[in-house]
């Protein structure tokens, strides 16, 4: 069936990025206890998977105020090599993780 | 502190001292009942919902896409809703993502912040699993631990750690052993290990005379 043309979606409703996009993962360091481990806070990464559904941003439902707006997590991919200098191993090594939307920003296409 | 751990060491089970954890989890508990936001018949539901989880469960699954493309297929696009059409159920909010190993791709999984594990198909995690050994080097010399493991991925095969931190869990799909054409589901299903469902080890066939010397 054809999609229906002209529906308005509510702000975060649909994923701010797509399969392929280009992220940095925010430097941030709010006190308390937060899902983005530290390696991998600043680092560039390729959106790999849009997680369905949205989500409840869990970092704020956790100190109890969950205003009831959702947001897409991430599966993004970084290079090992990006991750850790001197990493021992292939350079086509991998990791993989979920990112909640407001973690993630635009990053310019990959300078070398 | 030693004398008095000493005293208690040489002591009967009536002496039993609980640990911080396990005091802070009995009071947490009897608040939750006393303030009736959930009676005592829940938490022993809940803890005879996980007790019924184990490893067997994820082999059936892994069992079921080896022998059927479609199932694979559906597993590999929307893992949870694959493995609940074999009436596992979900009992949080956990989404589940299944990871092919392949000829060109083996994948890992870990988690770096706590100890997050798909339990509803694999029940509770292991003890190296929930260790910071563990926890910190899968993700900078994946290829160290593996062999430690006894697992040595070729070079030109892609190591893909997946570190779990929020709401999605990951189970393996091991590749298919050689020599296992002629097995039936629950053979199959018998061959695959926890540890080969984490990403740890391959599954493996010695059943036939292919692997007598």
């Amino acid at each position: 069936m054809a999609h229906i043309s002209k529906i308005v979606p509510a702000e975060g409703e649909q994923p701010g990025f797509a399969p392929g996009d280009r992220v940095r993962v925010g430097v941030r360091f709010p006190i308390g206890h937060y899902r983005v481990p530290h390696y991998i806070r600043g680092k560039t990464a390729v959106i790999e998977r849009v997680i369905e559904p949205p989500a409840v941003n869990n970092e704020q439902e956790g100190f109890g105020r969950n205003a009831g707006s959702k947001r897409h997590y991430y599966r993004i991919a970084i290079p090992m090599t990006k991750l850790w200098p001197g990493y021992a191993g292939s350079a086509s090594d991998r990791l993989c993780i979920e990112v909640f939307e407001t973690w993630l920003e635009r990053s310019p296409p990959e300078d070398g | 502190m030693a004398k008095h751990d000493h005293d208690h060491a040489k002591g009967s089970a009536s002496d039993y001292v609980p640990g911080f954890f396990e005091i802070m989890e009995m009071a947490v508990g009897e608040l939750l009942v006393e303030k009736q936001l959930i009676g005592a018949h829940e938490i022993r539901r809940q803890i005879e919902v996980l007790d019924s989880r184990t490893p067997a469960l994820g082999a059936k699954v892994v069992a079921h896409a080896w022998v059927d493309p479609a199932f694979r297929a559906r597993l590999l696009e929307n893992g949870r809703a694959a493995c609940e059409e074999l009436g596992i159920t979900f009992y949080d909010d956990t989404g589940l993502i299944v990871l092919e190993n392949t000829d060109k791709v083996h994948n890992l999984v870990v988690c770096t912040l706590c100890s997050c594990y798909p339990r509803p198909v694999l029940g509770l995690p292991p003890d190296w699993y929930k260790l910071k050994p563990y926890r910190a080097r899968a993700v900078t010399e994946p290829r160290a631990v593996l062999a430690e493991f006894g697992t040595i991925i070729p070079d030109d095969v892609e190591i893909r750690v997946s570190d779990s931190t929020a709401q999605v869990r990951f189970l393996v799909l091991p590749k298919r052993p050689a020599g296992t054409d002629g097995l039936s589901e629950e053979e199959l299903a018998a061959l695959v290990t926890r540890d080969a469902m984490i990403g740890v080890v391959p599954v493996e066939f010695h059943g036939d005379c292919r692997s007598s010397q």
